[in-house]
């Protein structure tokens, strides 16, 4: 009961954080901010969803596969977040910047 | 229960696609594309317990993978316009 309890409250809360990080990748004004907000939140709702369906699963076969998606994911999505900036980076994107309410730089 | 975190999931792989859509760059779509990818991966391992088939966790498996090397060659090509050459300055061939 009380693990159907905490898998309920990770998963819950793994949809909430997926669509925070939706609303900010649709209305975010700049490049960066966007993969900021994507960044962020993928990797954090990827963990409790996979987390809660864990508890969710018990001691299986099952529960191993979803810790090794876990493991793939934990490694490989800050990797392609780091990768998308530096490639920004590089090819003269560059971060909006607002100063006392006008835009300074592109 | 499964079906709430699906829907809140399809909500976030909807508002992905639309920035993947009407990106200003090409750098958001690749991003809106990667985040999509996560999305998906999330949502067949929700619909593997949902349906009480957790064979499909392998399908999962494989498409994390496929997600990250397909975003890695679609910036490599976005970057030096070809899959051929490394990242540093070609040496003439004599």
């Amino acid at each position: 009961m009380i693990i159907d309890i905490l898998s309920w409250v990770c998963l819950f809360a793994g949809g909430m954080l997926g669509i925070v990080g939706g609303i900010g990748i649709h209305r975010f004004p700049d490049f960066y901010s966007r993969l900021h907000a994507a960044g962020i939140t993928d990797t954090l709702c990827a963990m409790l969803i996979l987390f809660g369906l864990g508890l969710q699963a018990g001691f299986t076969l099952a529960a191993f596969k979803l810790a090794l998606i876990f493991v793939f994911l934990f490694f490989t999505s800050p990797t392609a977040s780091h990768a998308l900036a530096n490639a920004a980076l590089h090819s003269g994107l560059k971060p909006k910047l607002v100063m006392n309410g006008r835009g300074v730089g592109s | 229960m499964f079906i709430a975190v699906s829907l809140a999931i399809l909500i976030t792989m909807g508002l992905a696609l639309a920035r993947a859509l009407t990106g200003p760059t090409t750098y958001d779509r690749i991003a809106a594309v990667n985040m999509f990818g996560t999305k998906t991966v999330l949502l067949i391992a929700v619909l593997a317990f949902l349906s009480g088939r957790t064979d499909l966790l392998d399908i999962a498996l494989v498409y994390a993978l496929i997600n990250f090397i397909g975003v890695v060659a679609a910036l490599k090509l976005v970057t030096q316009k070809n899959f051929h050459s490394s990242g540093e300055k070609e040496r003439k061939v004599e």
